[in-house]
């Protein structure tokens, strides 16, 4: 095999100053967080206390920490080498990647919001230099890389443009205002500008392919040491205790500019744990002990509600279920069918409105009030009667007509909704103004809108419903693992994979697709039921195609692509996402959609397989990473002779 | 060998029109059991539309095609149900899918578990899905894949992916295989493993029909052989009678200009 990849450092510097650098950059980044970064509490969060982080000095001290750590794991201290199993470097680099990450954008972030770089204290000062110093020093610890492969020519020509854009910016202002041409010049001297601020960006990926050039080089795991079960099953439930602090943190964040650095450090520590082989680690401990790993994620989602100390963040939290679990459903028919549903959400508004007609709401028409196991088998059952009805005409379609279908009828479920007011049809759902004042469930004498005491933490409405929600994913997630790795299962990946070879073998395509088509629309329409309790009304607008804010069909098939089609933890991560990052970025006010949208492309651009891949996803996108396959020499040489 | 009293699949007169085309004219053919019938042709002969034809895929437009003495159904998922499997002249596995699981879902129309089984996983569901898994196990071992099963389909070299799709074919249990062009782009040593494979499936009681251009392939294997040309059947029969047609011999090879001696000669073929 020939090599492809090397490891050696980016910036020639002696192996022990490179590790001592990082390490000091780490340390100083670390200490930076116990120093007071800027001299006016005016900034979210109170950055003015000596010895006492807060708000993003937490980020920083976690990001130092970490790259300490992993600096130290991978030079095999002792006692630390469980952090860093693969021994690489590139691990490290990622960490105090996000250490800069974190640094810049705090700096940033002061100097922009109190007006100029005056306002940072020597602690901010000192916090821009350990990032620097940390990234520094990690360039020069030997990473794996790929050999240079060199630029393709026309790539260096565009670069040409980058001197010729000062040059046209001059040529524009050297000439009189006055001139006639000067006009012509000024938006010659833009277009210009643009065409290299585009090829600057475009030519970013390229850059950092022929200079950084990171890849990944295949390192044997070691054997990890023989730990007792229960020691192992201990270190899962502190991973997933970890993880619940993380994620409880992420909800948490006050204020935007937490958040933004929570992601951006978050972007960063994933992919450094799993260079650093923890990662890897850790999922094959959850692989031998599955019902542990099931029942501690199940047991730290539960305990979320027990660590808020309001309904600020359970709200959100109740939200976020809601919308993951509906996408959980949605990534039946898209993920595993490979159905293109456009009108997703409907599904969700007929569960909604069917579980609201029942609810016993003044509004509603039927003045029945069904218990709530009647109203979620109601809800769930009419929309999988919607889920066939649309299905059975349409699901003949393939690709393209079908996606064009179900976006019709995403929107004649709103609009009749819309109609059924009175005045345009008949008086069912009282058109814009929804169904009003649903009552709270009320489940074996527990009323799910009253605050309840357990364990001396008070449990609000929204950590009840929480809970209720919490039950209903997990029915979502019990189904979905169940059927997707059975029969019915592999019946709709080949469906998916080819339909005509499907058929072949036996598998009536119409009728899995119908399936597939109602087992999701059941499914969205259980969580629907909820939906309608927890929010008190419900109203068409709720239900559209594409809005700013989640749920919707957009955001809903966005939540798929983005997690990873046909896993279960990847509609669910990609659900979270998209859910915070508007949430969290209303302090953009104006720019917030287009700092979403950023944010997805960078995305899809960095893992076009989504976050958390299937196996089979990860494998169909990053094929350069498969060892060459013997693909025959053998067969080329056809029997042109025979 | 002689055709028994039932034929396994009966043929009779199977025209199929696109627009004004005719791509297959009043084709009939009989398969009997145990038997390899190969059907040869030149290119654009309507051998596929044929197959196309026998397994659902198209709707004769005249004719009829019977299996076992019952007409069959013209859709394809029913007549891999009634027993016959086919595949592809170009390749189709499902790529993205590992190479049991090709298996396992060949294995579809011979299990029952349905949606609420899956769910509720009772013991039922258990056994019937341990046995699919040995049955896989077993076509993969009988197509030397064992040892690959955790591959991703499109991750095989060629003449592997051919093999899986045989062994998945053979997961319904059909009575009958249909072959589209097995050995296309195999090198000589692969053909001959593949008629290897071709006897020792029928050793298992299937019996085969097989789209083939290489000659020695088909004549070494089939106890008979019909040519197809421009949508018509012209002759059938064993290996002497198939290689001195003339009809045969000008449709491969263009019929000699009036008033030349034919330079074909019997060292052709």
């Amino acid at each position: 095999m020939t090599t492809t990849t090397e490891t050696t450092p980016v910036i020639p510097l002696p192996a022990r100053a490179a590790t001592a650098l990082t390490g000091l950059g780490a340390l100083t980044t670390a200490a930076s967080a116990a120093l007071p970064w800027t001299w006016t509490s005016d900034f979210p969060g109170d950055l003015t206390y000596a010895g006492s982080p807060a708000g993003l000095q937490w980020l920083a001290l976690t990001a130092g920490l970490l790259t300490l750590v992993l600096l130290l794991a991978t030079h095999g201290t002792p006692g630390l080498r469980w952090a860093a199993p693969t021994r690489s470097h590139n691990g490290v680099l990622y960490a105090a990647t996000g250490a800069l990450a974190v640094s810049v954008f705090s700096v940033t972030a002061i100097a922009v919001e109190l007006g100029g770089l005056a306002n940072l204290e020597p602690g901010g000062w000192i916090l821009a230099a350990g990032g620097l110093l940390t990234v520094l020093g990690a360039l020069g610890l030997p990473l794996d890389r790929r050999i240079r492969v060199p630029l393709r020519t026309l790539d260096r020509r565009l670069f040409l443009l980058v001197p010729a854009a000062p040059l046209g910016w001059f040529g524009a202002h050297a000439i009189p205002g006055d001139q006639p041409v000067a006009p012509v010049m000024t938006a010659l001297a833009g277009a210009l500008a643009l065409a290299t601020g585009a090829v600057l960006l475009l030519q970013l990926g390229h850059l950092a392919n022929t200079w950084l050039r990171l890849g990944t080089i295949a390192r044997p795991l070691p054997a990890p040491r023989q730990l007792p079960s229960w020691a192992e099953v201990l270190i899962i439930v502190l991973a997933f205790g970890l993880g619940l602090f993380a994620i409880t943190f992420g909800i948490d964040t006050e204020y935007g500019e937490l958040f933004t650095g929570y992601l951006l450090l978050a972007a960063f520590v994933v992919p450094a744990l799993t260079r650093s082989g923890l990662l890897a680690r850790l999922r094959a401990l959850t692989v031998k002990h599955r019902p542990v790993t099931t029942g501690a994620a199940f047991a730290a989602a539960a305990s979320f509600p027990f660590t808020q100390t309001s309904d600020q963040y359970t709200s959100v939290a109740t939200n976020i279920l809601i919308f993951a679990t509906v996408a959980l459903g949605l990534n039946i028919v898209v993920g595993l069918a490979g159905l293109l549903d456009l009108g997703y959400v409907a599904f969700l508004g007929v569960g909604a409105y069917a579980a609201a007609l029942v609810s016993g709401s003044p509004a509603s028409p039927i003045h029945v009030q069904f218990p709530f196991w009647a109203a979620m088998l109601t809800g769930a059952a009419v929309s999988m009667v919607f889920g066939v009805l649309i299905g059975a005409p349409t699901l003949r379609l393939r690709g393209d007509y079908l996606a064009i279908v179900t976006l019709g009828f995403g929107e004649i479920f709103r609009i009749t909704m819309l109609n059924l007011n009175g005045t345009t049809g008949p008086k069912v759902t009282n058109g814009s103004n929804g169904i009003p004042r649903i009552p709270d469930l009320e489940i074996l004498g527990f009323d799910l809108g009253k605050t309840h005491t357990v364990a001396g933490i008070e449990l609000g409405r929204f950590s009840n419903y929480y809970l209720l929600m919490l039950l209903v994913t997990a029915l979502v997630v019990l189904v979905f693992a169940r059927v997707g790795n059975s029969r019915i299962g592999r019946a709709w990946v080949a469906i998916r994979e080819d339909e005509t070879a499907a058929e072949a073998m036996g598998i009536n395509g119409f009728r899995l697709k119908l399936l597939a088509f109602a087992l999701g629309a059941c499914l969205a329409g259980l969580a629907g039921t909820v939906q309608a309790h927890v929010s008190y009304t419900v109203t068409p607008d709720q239900y559209t195609f594409a809005e700013a804010l989640p749920p919707n069909s957009a955001f809903l098939l966005a939540a798929v692509i983005l997690g990873g089609m046909g896993t279960i933890s990847g509609p669910l991560a990609g659900a979270t996402l998209l859910f915070l990052i508007p949430k969290k970025l209303e302090f953009l006010s104006d720019y917030q959609l287009l700092a979403f949208g950023a944010a997805l492309i960078i995305l899809m651009r960095v893992r076009p397989e989504g976050l958390i891949p299937n196996r089979r996803r990860q494998l169909e996108f990053h094929e350069a990473a498969i060892p060459a396959q013997p693909t025959g020499d053998d067969a080329a040489l056809t029997k042109a002779g025979a | 060998m002689t055709t028994t009293a039932t034929p396994l699949l009966e043929v009779t007169g199977v025209t199929m029109r696109f627009g004004g085309l005719t791509a297959v004219n009043d084709v009939s053919l009989t398969v009997g059991e145990g038997e390899i019938i190969g059907l040869i042709g030149p290119n654009g002969a309507g051998k596929t539309t044929f197959f196309n034809c026998l397994t659902g895929l198209y709707v004769p437009t005249e004719g009829a095609v019977r299996y076992r003495g019952t007409l069959l159904p013209p859709r394809p998922h029913l007549v891999t149900q009634a027993g016959i499997a086919r595949t592809f002249q170009n390749i189709r596995l499902f790529a993205n899918m590992t190479v049991l699981e090709n298996v396992l879902v060949g294995r579809h129309s011979r299990t029952k578990e349905g949606i609420f089984s899956a769910i509720l996983r009772g013991p039922g569901y258990h056994r019937a899905e341990a046995e699919s898994r040995e049955k896989a196990m077993e076509l993969l071992a009988f197509t030397g894949l064992a040892d690959k099963a955790d591959h991703l389909a499109r991750n095989l070299p060629y003449g592997e992916q051919r093999k899986l799709e045989i062994a998945r074919a053979l997961a319904s249990d059909p009575g009958l295989l249909l072959l589209d062009e097995p050995t296309a782009g195999m090198n000589p040593q692969e053909t001959r493993a593949a008629e290897e494979l071709v006897f020792a499936i029928r050793d298992r009681g299937v019996s085969i029909l097989v789209i083939e251009h290489d000659m020695r392939f088909i004549f070494n294997l089939c106890d008979r052989t019909a040519v197809l040309v421009q949508g018509q059947k012209i002759v059938e029969g064993d290996r002497e009678t198939v290689q001195n047609d003339e009809r045969v011999i000008t449709a491969y090879l263009g019929a000699p200009l009036e008033g030349t001696t034919p330079a074909v000669t019997e060292t052709d073929q």
